[in-house]
């Protein structure tokens, strides 16, 4: 009698078969399962005319006519389904919803005491019309511990963690308020642009939940940080949109909904927003298809050739750099942008594939990139005693030299593997392992720069 | 006998809605009776009915179930609506329509008859 082991194959061929099918987008799980049960009575019908199970699965199988075909069939049926969609997750089993459920929520009520945050200081007396310096040191210390919060719930961090995170909230906490800035001073204006940073790494060992010794985990770092923007920008661009119509219908009806607009639904808004985008964010990650990638792969060869035609153009007319005050944030942003475009195309290789073209670009865009901050820095060399030390200066000026060291370098091991020397993960390895340098630099920012400069 | 994409295409729908008519059923009972109907001259691919059975359940002329077979077996079962028994009826009108207008044909015309060569009924070549 050929009972179990034939059975045990048929099961295994049937297994195959399913996974097969459930690969296509176009074809749900409950319609694998509903062309499963057609599939087996198929095969028993054969099975019983005197077909071994091999035999019958075969043309149960052929029967069932080409998966191409049935797939594009299945498409012209449900052409909402080649759309991924985040909201409609409900096609599958029930389980996995419910989970999702309670992420929603909690996600929504992260980003609800987020909102809430960004206007308790508004009960003691601090007004964001009174005292908006205040907000702007504070913003990141009132909203980043929430969503911090958020991940160490999701991740479950242990208590040790969570007590270091504490300290790392507190501490800022402390330094964005116990110094006697200057009112709209440099270093104020650099506290209130550098603590964000510094507290971006509590947030990414919340984030990375354990993996933060991993390449792999802070690389996911940096592909969440990357969505991120660009989900939060999206959802800012409709909160104006909201606000302008708001204020268009309510102008209608001769009320000014402008100080409403002002002291609730913008902080309130991009308080809250942040959350969102980071539930966003992670809700989609499997869903759909990563974006920063894709404009990356858009903007680097346009960077580039930016670039190639600037340093062209300034070989042949032999132009210095006029180096004026601002210039050097200019380059600095050059630099910022650049890593960006080499991260998240790294973020998104396969580290295995060969070098090609593209790469050949990345690295053109890296050595031109350098070559033009160079000349800058040059002419910043020359003039600096001039210009004086001043803290957005000596800032500016430090977040170059880390950039470039980290640029040069990358640029090295990009070189390396285009030559076939090194593979792609050593470049992983050595940006996901520098990550710390720029926190320490903006925590020194924070700490150190506003008693050096006296406050000012 | 091959019968032509299209066709099949269009005579799906009530095909299938009057099978349901009959009764309540599922995917490969239904197949199995179309086979019946035509003794076996309309060959479906078993997969390409269940996207045609989708349909109809989005246009409203059947209802789904999912309920367990004698087998043991999850199944879905298909039900037709009273929006698809207006459908099949105004499907039969059509149909009866196009059958009477090809039989008129038909009958005026002599076709030559199916399996025949058809160089025969060609000139023969004279004085070769």
């Amino acid at each position: 009698m050929p009972a179990p082991d034939h059975n045990d194959s048929l099961e295994e061929q049937i297994n195959q078969w399913r996974t097969y099918l459930g690969r296509r987008q176009a074809i749900h799980s409950v319609d694998v399962a509903e062309l499963e049960d057609h599939l087996r009575e198929q095969i028993a019908v054969l099975a019983d005319a005197g077909l071994t199970t091999d035999e019958a699965f075969l043309v149960a199988v052929k029967r069932m006519g080409d998966p191409d075909a049935v797939s594009r069939e299945f498409a012209r049926e449900h052409s909402e389904r080649l759309w991924k969609q985040l909201v409609l997750s409900s096609s599958d089993t029930g389980e996995p919803l419910s989970a999702a459920r309670t992420d929603a929520i909690a996600a929504f009520g992260v980003a609800a005491s987020a909102a809430a945050a960004i206007k308790l200081p508004a009960l003691f007396g601090i007004g964001l019309d009174t005292n908006p310096s205040f907000y702007v040191r504070n913003a990141s210390v009132l909203v980043l511990p929430l969503l911090t919060g958020y991940f160490a719930w999701k991740r479950r961090l242990d208590t040790g963690t969570l007590r270091w995170l504490a300290v790392a909230f507190a501490a800022a906490a402390v330094f964005a308020n116990v110094f006697p800035f200057t009112p709209r001073g440099h270093t104020e204006v650099l506290t209130a642009l550098h603590l964000p940073i510094a507290l971006w790494l509590a947030l990414g060992i919340a984030y990375a939940g354990g993996r933060w010794s991993e390449v792999a985990g802070r690389m996911d770092f940096i592909r969440f940080s990357g969505e991120l923007v660009i989900y939060y920008i999206l959802i800012a661009l409709g909160g104006g949109a909201l606000t302008a119509f708001m204020g268009m219908i309510f102008k209608a009806i001769g009320i000014d909904v402008e100080r409403f607009f002002a002291s609730w639904l913008l902080p309130c808004g991009a308080a809250g927003g942040l959350v969102v985008a980071s539930w966003l964010v992670e809700a989609k990650q499997s869903v759909i298809e990563n974006m920063a990638p894709v404009l990356t792969r858009l903007f680097t060869p346009l960077f580039a050739a930016v670039l190639v035609a600037f340093l062209g153009t300034l070989v042949w007319t032999g132009r210095g750099v006029d180096i004026e005050r601002n210039a050097l944030i200019a380059f600095d942003v050059l630099l910022m942008v650049v890593l960006c475009l080499l991260l998240y195309s790294i973020s998104a290789r396969d580290p295995r594939s060969s070098p090609g073209t593209y790469d050949v670009l990345q690295v053109v865009l890296l050595v031109s990139a350098l070559l033009a901050d160079a000349v800058a820095l040059w002419a910043i060399a020359a003039r600096i005693t001039e210009f004086g030390f001043t803290p957005n200066r000596v800032a500016a000026l430090g977040e170059n030299v880390i950039l470039l060291v980290n640029l040069a370098w990358s640029a090295g091991l990009y070189i390396r593997f285009l030559r076939g020397r090194a593979s792609l993960a050593v470049l992983e390895r050595w940006q996901t392992d520098y990550l710390p340098v720029y926190v320490v630099w903006a925590a020194i920012v924070v700490i150190v720069f506003p008693p050096l400069f006296r406050y000012v | 006998m091959e019968i032509n994409k299209d066709l099949i295409a269009a005579s799906s729908t009530p095909i299938v809605l009057a099978i349901l008519a009959e009764g309540d059923s599922y995917g490969y009972a239904i197949l199995k009776r179309v086979r019946e109907l035509s003794g076996g001259r309309m060959e479906w691919t078993d997969g390409m009915l269940y996207p045609v059975l989708h349909r109809l359940e989005r246009l409203g002329h059947a209802e789904a179930r999912w309920d367990v077979a004698e087998s043991g077996r999850r199944r879905k079962y298909y039900r037709i609506t009273s929006g698809g028994r207006a459908q099949l009826a105004e499907e039969h009108r059509q149909w009866q329509a196009v059958d009477a207008t090809l039989r008129g044909i038909w009958g005026v015309l002599t076709l030559p008859v199916p399996g025949s060569n058809p160089a025969s009924a060609a000139p023969l070549p004279q004085g070769a």
